[in-house]
């Protein structure tokens, strides 16, 4: 028999639960290293036991402190849980700061937690291209609940609803007018929304503004997303914030998360397929020089670029078969 | 598809002193370099410091201290890097750090020792020349 790969041992410590092997799949599916499509095929068919919840918000909501309060909550109720945070990569410098951590340091030392910090390095949608694929990692180690705390900016930073289960949206008191300009993506991927620094003036009319904000806005299923009022700091309103996540899960359960489930994977082939056939399709032609030949004909004006990427799709060559994946 | 390295950072306050400009300058110093750097906080534990370390698979732990604990704390956290098999992390200090224990600091592992009015782009350097090469 022949003795296990590297990669082959790597999984089987990520499925025992071994810290450092997590954290070194995590680096190699975030790397892009040429083992990563191997990592994620040996863990894959141990991945979707675990419940993911996903935080967002604008920055300064108290999104890192909440979910310290959540995984301290959920740790008490026996459960293990990984935290993934992601915070923005400067556009300048390719460089990022990852402060997420300050605000959870009592959990860096329980066994039964695991944090990581990504960078979205170029990313859009709030989260970095490997999120998800960290979130599979941590899910195939046995952690129980997985919490994802996206980059909260604004409209367009949605992505989060394509990873998680229950997507909680946590608001500052004192919006104002500001609240108009989240609506439009935020609002709209909400299941629960947490108005959380409830001590501070101001937090009923948050409340009274997101529930007249969701009164307009279209539901797309029948759960009418509640607003709960938390003072994450203190903890207090954390153990009701659960029980709501419970709810919100046991009506998914009853029928609504296999539909997710669905929509969730058609993205992600399509998304795949779209990569890995640009990908091979780009090569073929490079190789060919025909990429080149193509893009002298479009500045010359003799082609526009839509018949260009026809003319590309009549070629003849057969696209190359992709072996298994090296493991 | 190609692979996207970056070199990571914890920076980290080791002890009970809660004066944290030092280290927020090195962070931002590192991050403007390229880096992703990890910010921990204020009052670390040895214990918290590697653990941080491991779990976000560094390349470079800053250790920055001015309390004077050093030599109790930096052996601590070379000990424990050690134990958990992450002795290829680069480890460099920072601080109010008295030039007669550097060599006991180099001995145990630390690999350089930058006091008060390092210009910036020495620690980048250094960082860059020393880290660790990895595939």
């Amino acid at each position: 028999m022949r003795s296990p790969s590297k990669i082959e041992q790597l999984v089987n410590e990520v499925l025992k639960g071994d810290r450092r092997s997590i954290a070194r799949a995590i680096s190699l599916v975030e790397n892009n290293s040429p083992e990563a499509q191997g990592v994620i095929f040996s863990l894959y068919p141990h991945t979707g036991k675990t419940y993911i919840i996903g935080v967002t918000g604008p920055t300064g909501s108290g999104k890192s402190t909440l979910i310290e309060k959540l995984a301290k909550e959920l740790r008490r109720k026996g459960k293990t849980v990984g935290i993934v945070c992601v915070d923005p990569t400067s556009p300048f410098t390719g460089g990022a700061f990852l402060g997420d951590r300050v605000r959870m340091q009592e959990l860096s030392v329980d066994e039964g937690v695991f944090i990581r910090s990504m960078a979205t390095r170029g990313n859009p949608g709030g989260l970095a291209r490997a999120t998800k694929d960290a979130v599979r990692v941590l899910d195939a180690s046995g952690k129980d609940v997985v919490i994802v705390e996206a980059v909260g900016a604004g409209q367009s930073e949605v992505d989060i609803i394509k990873v998680a289960h229950t997507v909680l949206v946590v608001l500052p008191p004192g919006l104002g007018d500001e609240i108009q300009a989240i609506k439009a993506g935020m609002m709209e991927i909400g299941d629960i929304f947490v108005a959380n620094k409830a001590d501070r003036e101001n937090a009923d009319k948050t409340v009274f503004d997101i529930e007249s904000m969701l009164d307009m806005t279209p539901q797309k299923d029948e759960w009418r997303p509640p607003v709960i009022k938390t003072i994450a700091i203190t903890g207090e309103g954390i153990t009701g914030l659960l029980n709501k996540i419970d709810e919100h899960r046991e009506y998914l359960e009853a029928g609504a998360l296999d539909i997710r489930r669905r929509q969730r994977v058609e993205a992600e082939l399509v998304e795949a397929i779209k990569q890995r056939v640009t990908e091979s399709v780009l090569r073929e032609l490079k190789e060919r020089g025909k990429f080149d030949e193509l893009i002298k004909k479009i500045l010359a004006r003799e082609m526009d670029p839509y018949s260009a990427a026809d003319m590309v799709l009549a070629w003849p060559f057969g696209l190359k078969k992709v072996e298994k994946p090296n493991i | 598809m190609s692979s996207e390295r970056k070199i990571r950072v914890v920076v980290a306050k080791p002890g009970l002193n809660s004066h944290d400009r030092g280290a927020k300058v090195v962070a931002r110093a590192l991050r403007d370099a390229g880096m992703e750097v990890i910010y921990t906080g204020l009052r670390q534990t040895p214990e918290q410091i590697v653990e941080t370390a491991l779990q976000e698979d560094v390349d470079v732990i800053a250790l920055s201290i001015l309390s004077g604990a050093h030599m109790t704390l930096f052996p601590r956290i070379m000990e424990l890097l050690k134990q958990k098999g992450l002795a290829d992390i680069l480890v460099f200090a920072g601080g109010i750090l008295p030039a007669e224990d550097v060599p006991a600091l180099k001995k145990i592992g630390i690999a350089e020792v930058f006091g008060p009015g390092t210009p910036t782009d020495t620690l980048i350097k250094f960082v860059k020349e020393n880290v660790r090469k990895r595939e």
